[in-house]
């Protein structure tokens, strides 16, 4: 690991700043990627700035109509939050599945949306219910958050603050967990809402995305049946030693399908 | 039984001190004035070294000093050596190219030392070896085990890569049966490359004493006086009396740490040359990089039957990567820990084995839990399953059939071994019994009701332990003696110290041993310790590795306990008056025959330490070496029964029914046996459904280097496991005992892909049984696995 300057800031106004005041200055959620590639001297920021005291970023609050969360409450937190399970249960269950106790109990939902890998759960959870992005400086719709693998619509020193989920009639999320990094090798998120079906699917290609043609025929019959022969092309989807493109393409059918089954 | 003796499970005595953070590794330690070092390797997989620039690096914060291949080979160091000298079918000793400890002219895979940086700081020490400027020409890269003959020459001295071509049997009277056979299956397949993964990373840190001229090396080594021999005798030229090997708690090795590495040589060296300890913990990349890898076999193989089903001849042919250079023991692992296993639990009366061991540009590959008997077990098990599918025969009776029967041992094979005991029917009936074999059809059914595959698969293993006696292995090139040695020392008050030149980095020795002396000698549990793993305190000894330290230290242990028995004897007929001849020993006790005349063994450790009353003729103390070198191998063997639920939607695999039934002799501790069978079977199904090393085979960069990557197994991965023994003991040991550290790992591969192709109704897929694979198989064979 190099040498940095690192900050806690007590509110997220000072957090700006001190990302304002480093040339290479990198905010600091959980570290569940950001310190083990600077372990491994693979990023070397000039500041992190730690968001973990800005008690602002923290917590989750419930209504009827959705969910608001936190940007920095930890994945355990979601997984464990009664709030969570009585509003919209596949956040909970998808929070509970990812990585290990470890990463669940230091991992935060901003933290895993900012960095946008493309095999993380939560953009499934935020493409799959349309939820909204809130930044220190704007709200972002999540169709319009995720811009490419590891690319969002954050501009430099935006600070996610929380995410809000609307409540759906049901939704389920099932993955096919990557099997070294428990990471998704491709999980699929479907929400049946008040606005139409939604289908996200992440872990399969280099960003999370929306499948079109299941949402369409899920419209009109929300059942597995109904997308058994939806295909995503294999083109442009992710491959690698764990998972050809072919298979991802494959396992996207399979898991929408589970979670179609798995919807409440 | 005592509570506390033989064939007690009494919970290991270690486990306090590793749960509670209070063990000492070798990166817990820090030596006054200590600097720390930092290796720069090789990004490339085969390169040329035009060029190491330091200049930079030298004026970099902390920098102490810099070395370079030129440095060691100006200080005429020995290069690493390979420890067993294997013939080729010619005669001809193996190829050897040299192993420099610092690369100079050359790189030979990711991760090779070029140079080594120390500084005040491991962080500045790092820091620095980025400054490092090495220019390389950038060569090929050879990578493919398939292929490395026809590849890119590693070694000028080695041409065609080839470090040995290597036969054990007659090549034209097999070929002749395999003609003639009423069934010839045949069968290709690949033994996957894997990455060690200790828990605990290597270590080392040198130290320099210029006034009494000591060298200290604290170690992560499986076998601490291995390691002073080799430092010593082959490449410092230091007397061994002027060396110290300390080699701690160990945080695991699985055959890794067994071998002498470049950093251990160069801490050692360094600290002489800057005149402070010199410190290096290895990174988890680093492991990855540069811990000798496993396996790695690509094998052709043939098996030729009579219309019954009875085997009549096989035939092997295997190519094994050695990787880049030649580790410590590498060059027998697939020759004599391999070839010779080969005719597993059966009868077959004719083996010929080739093994042709290449050069790739890869990290070293070496002895790594099981060791070539994984290897042998996989071949054998997984052609002998595919022999009953073609020949339509229950594979349970076709293995029956051709099993060695009780009656026939000693068992000469015709692959050099002579076994010396088992009962190979008795353990598959024990294992048909607790798997509930016979109702496998009725599960299959009802998992094909939820759209699952199930399938079941049986491995019959053998492996040789304790590997011996030191003449024959002599006779096969081994470059050592595999005896050991063990010291017993009472105390003036009768607590006692057990020196054995065995090394437990996780095998529960301190609790085993502990046992073994309670029960020969009668001393409380509480009151004997185990000490290891130190050349000051402990005799030579061999160390830790082919499931060895029962059978072979564990005899060494009871033959110096009869020595402290037989002189005690004589302290106690002088002490209660009696003839030597009228005393027995039992549970502690001197006692004249059929008098209630008695001394306790603590009393006699006090007569033998303060001799005021003490016979003529005998020293004082209480203090007794043993060596001990065994007649033969031992032959632990048993029945493993995997049961798989295959989801064909997604080819995962779940691992639902695991029975296993462990021939291991006499067992010490059935607590600790039983979690070693736990290990070795986790390790087994590592390596068939998550484990594989993968090299680019453009680049030689190692895709495999994080656990991003590589799949290791976890808790969720592993069924419940049923584990059960027979007992057939060891004859020519006291003890009776086997061995079972490798048991596991080596019956555990076949069974697991014995089960999923039997699920998946093919012969054959190579390991590791990823999910894409298994699925691009259900999916071929859809219809033909729903039709059964």
């Amino acid at each position: 690991m190099y040498n940095f300057n690192y900050h806690r800031p007590g509110s997220v106004a000072d957090a700006s700043k001190a990302l304002a005041g480093g040339a290479e200055a990198r905010p600091l959620a959980g570290g569940m990627t950001i310190l083990p590639t600077m372990k491994q001297r693979l990023s070397q920021p000039s500041d992190l700035v730690d968001l973990s005291q800005i008690a602002e970023l923290r917590g989750i609050k419930a209504s009827g109509s959705g969910l608001v969360i936190g940007a920095m409450t930890r994945h355990a937190d979601v997984a464990h939050s009664v709030e969570v399970k009585a509003t919209i249960a596949a956040v909970a269950s998808l929070a509970e599945g990812i990585g290990d106790p470890q990463v669940r109990n230091r991992g935060t939902i901003g933290g895993s949306l900012a960095n946008n890998d493309p095999a993380a759960d939560y953009p499934g959870a935020v493409l799959g219910l349309g939820a909204t992005i809130h930044t220190n400086k704007r709200k972002i719709a999540g169709d319009d958050f995720f811009k490419g693998m590891f690319e969002t619509a954050l501009e430099p020193g935006e600070i996610i603050t929380a995410v809000e989920f609307p409540k759906p009639e049901k939704a389920a999320y099932v993955k096919f967990p990557h099997p070294a990094s428990r990471f998704s090798l491709t999980g699929v998120f479907v929400a049946k809402t008040a606005n139409g079906v939604r289908v996200a699917a992440t872990g399969a290609g280099p960003c999370v995305f929306r499948v079109k043609a299941m949402e369409d025929a899920l419209a009109k019959n929300f059942s597995a049946d109904a997308i058994a022969n939806i295909k995503v092309p294999a083109t442009g989807l992710n491959s690698d030693i764990h998972g050809s493109a072919e298979y991802r393409a494959h396992l996207v059918t399979v898991m929408a399908k589970r979670a179609v089954a798995a919807c409440r | 039984m005592s509570e506390k003796g033989i064939g007690s499970s009494v919970r290991r005595s270690e486990d306090q001190r590793f749960l509670t953070g209070k063990g000492h590794y070798v990166d817990d330690m820090n030596r006054p004035g200590q600097a720390h070092a930092a290796f720069v390797r090789s990004p490339h997989a085969h390169a040329r070294v035009k060029m190491v620039d330091t200049s930079a690096a030298r004026k970099a914060p902390g920098v102490i000093a810099i070395f370079t291949g030129s440095d060691v080979a100006a200080d005429k160091l020995g290069g690493l050596i390979c420890g067993w000298t294997v013939k080729d079918k010619n005669g001809d000793p193996h190829k050897a190219p040299a192993h420099p400890i610092l690369a100079y002219d050359k790189v030979r895979y990711v991760g090779d030392h070029v140079a080594v940086v120390i500084a005040e700081t491991q962080a500045q020490a790092r820091d620095a070896a980025e400054k490092v400027d090495v220019d390389y020409e950038v060569l090929p890269a050879n990578i493919d085990t398939a292929k490395a003959m026809k590849g890119a020459v590693v070694h000028d001295d080695a041409p065609g890569n080839l470090c040995y071509d290597w036969e054990l049997g007659d090549r034209a009277a097999v070929d002749g049966i395999i003609k003639s056979a009423h069934h010839v299956t045949r069968i290709d397949l690949v033994n996957n490359r894997l990455i060690p993964n200790a828990i605990e990373p290597r270590a080392a840190i040198g130290e320099y004493d210029s006034g009494s001229g000591h060298y200290t090396c604290y170690s992560t080594s499986q076998n601490p006086h291995v390691l002073r021999l080799i430092l010593c005798a082959f490449i410092m030229g230091v007397p061994e009396h002027k060396m110290r090997v300390i080699s701690p708690d160990v945080g695991g090795g699985f055959g890794s740490k067994i071998f002498c590495y470049a950093e251990e040589v160069v801490c050692t060296w360094a600290a002489k040359k800057i005149d402070r300890p010199v410190k290096w913990t290895a990174d988890r990349s680093e492991s990855f990089l540069s811990d000798a890898h496993g396996r790695d076999h690509v094998t052709h193989a043939e098996l030729a039957m009579d219309k019954e089903g009875k085997f009549l001849a096989l035939k092997v042919e295997t190519i094994a990567n050695m990787g880049a250079y030649l580790s410590t023991f590498a060059t027998c692992v697939p020759t004599y820990l391999y070839a010779t296993l080969l005719a597993g639990q059966y009868t077959t009366p004719i083996i010929f084995a080739n093994v042709k061991a290449v050069f790739t540009n890869t990290a070293p590959v070496d002895a790594y839990r099981g060791a070539g008997r994984p290897e042998a077990t996989y071949v054998i098990e997984r052609i002998v399953e595919c022999a009953a599918r073609e020949m339509k025969m229950d594979p349970v009776e076709l293995r029956r059939r051709n099993f060695i029967k009780p009656d026939q041992f000693p068992y000469q094979t015709p692959v050099a071994l002579q076994y010396d005991s088992g009962n190979y029917g008795q353990a598959l009936d024990a294992a048909l019994k607790m798997s509930d074999y016979s109702g496998f059809k009725s599960r299959q059914a009802e998992a094909a009701k939820r759209g699952k595959l199930r399938g079941i698969g049986v491995s019959a293993y053998i492996e040789a332990c304790g590997i011996a006696p030191s003449a024959v292995v002599g006779s096969l090139g081994a470059g050592v003696g595999l005896w050991e040695s063990a010291q017993i020392r009472l105390n003036p008050t009768g607590s006692c110290q057990i020196l054995t030149g065995s090394h437990s980095h996780g095998q529960s020795h301190e609790t085993t041993f502990a046992q073994v002396v309670h029960e020969h000698l009668g001393i409380p549990y509480d009151s004997i310790e185990v000490v290891h793993g130190d050349t000051a305190l402990v005799p030579f000894g061999m160390g830790t590795y082919g499931s060895r330290s029962i059978a072979v230290g564990g005899s060494a242990i009871v033959r110096a306990a009869d020595k402290i028995i037989e002189k005690g004897k004589k302290i106690a007929a002088h002490l209660l008056e009696a003839s030597v001849d009228d005393i027995t020993f039992k549970g502690g006790e001197y006692r004249v025959a059929g008098t209630d005349k008695v001394k306790t063994i603590g009393e006699i450790a006090f007569a033998a330490y303060v001799p005021h009353n003490y016979p003529a003729g005998v020293e004082p103390g209480l203090d007794e070496t043993a060596f001990y070198d065994p007649a033969n191998f031992t032959y632990p063997a048993g029945i493993h029964i995997c049961e798989v639920e295959i989801d064909p939607d997604t080819g995962r695999t779940v691992i639902v029914n695991w029975t296993a039934i462990d021939d291991f002799g006499k067992v010490i501790n059935p607590l600790i046996v039983e979690g070693q069978v736990h290990g070795g079977v986790a390790q087994g199904i590592g390596q068939a459904l998550l484990e594989g090393c993968v090299y680019d085979n453009d680049s030689g960069q190692l895709v495999t280097g994080s656990y991003m990557d590589y799949c290791m197994p976890r808790a969720d991965d592993l069924p419940s496991l049923k584990v059960g023994m027979t007992e057939t003991p060891c004859p020519h040991n006291p003890l009776g005992v086997k061995g079972c550290g490798e048991a596991g790992a080596i019956a555990a591969p076949p069974a697991i892909i014995n089960a999923i192709t039997d699920a998946l109704g093919v012969m054959h897929l190579d390991m590791p049984a990823t999910p894409e694979k298994v699925w691009r198989i259900a999916q071929q064979n859809r219809p033909a696995a729903a039709a059964e």
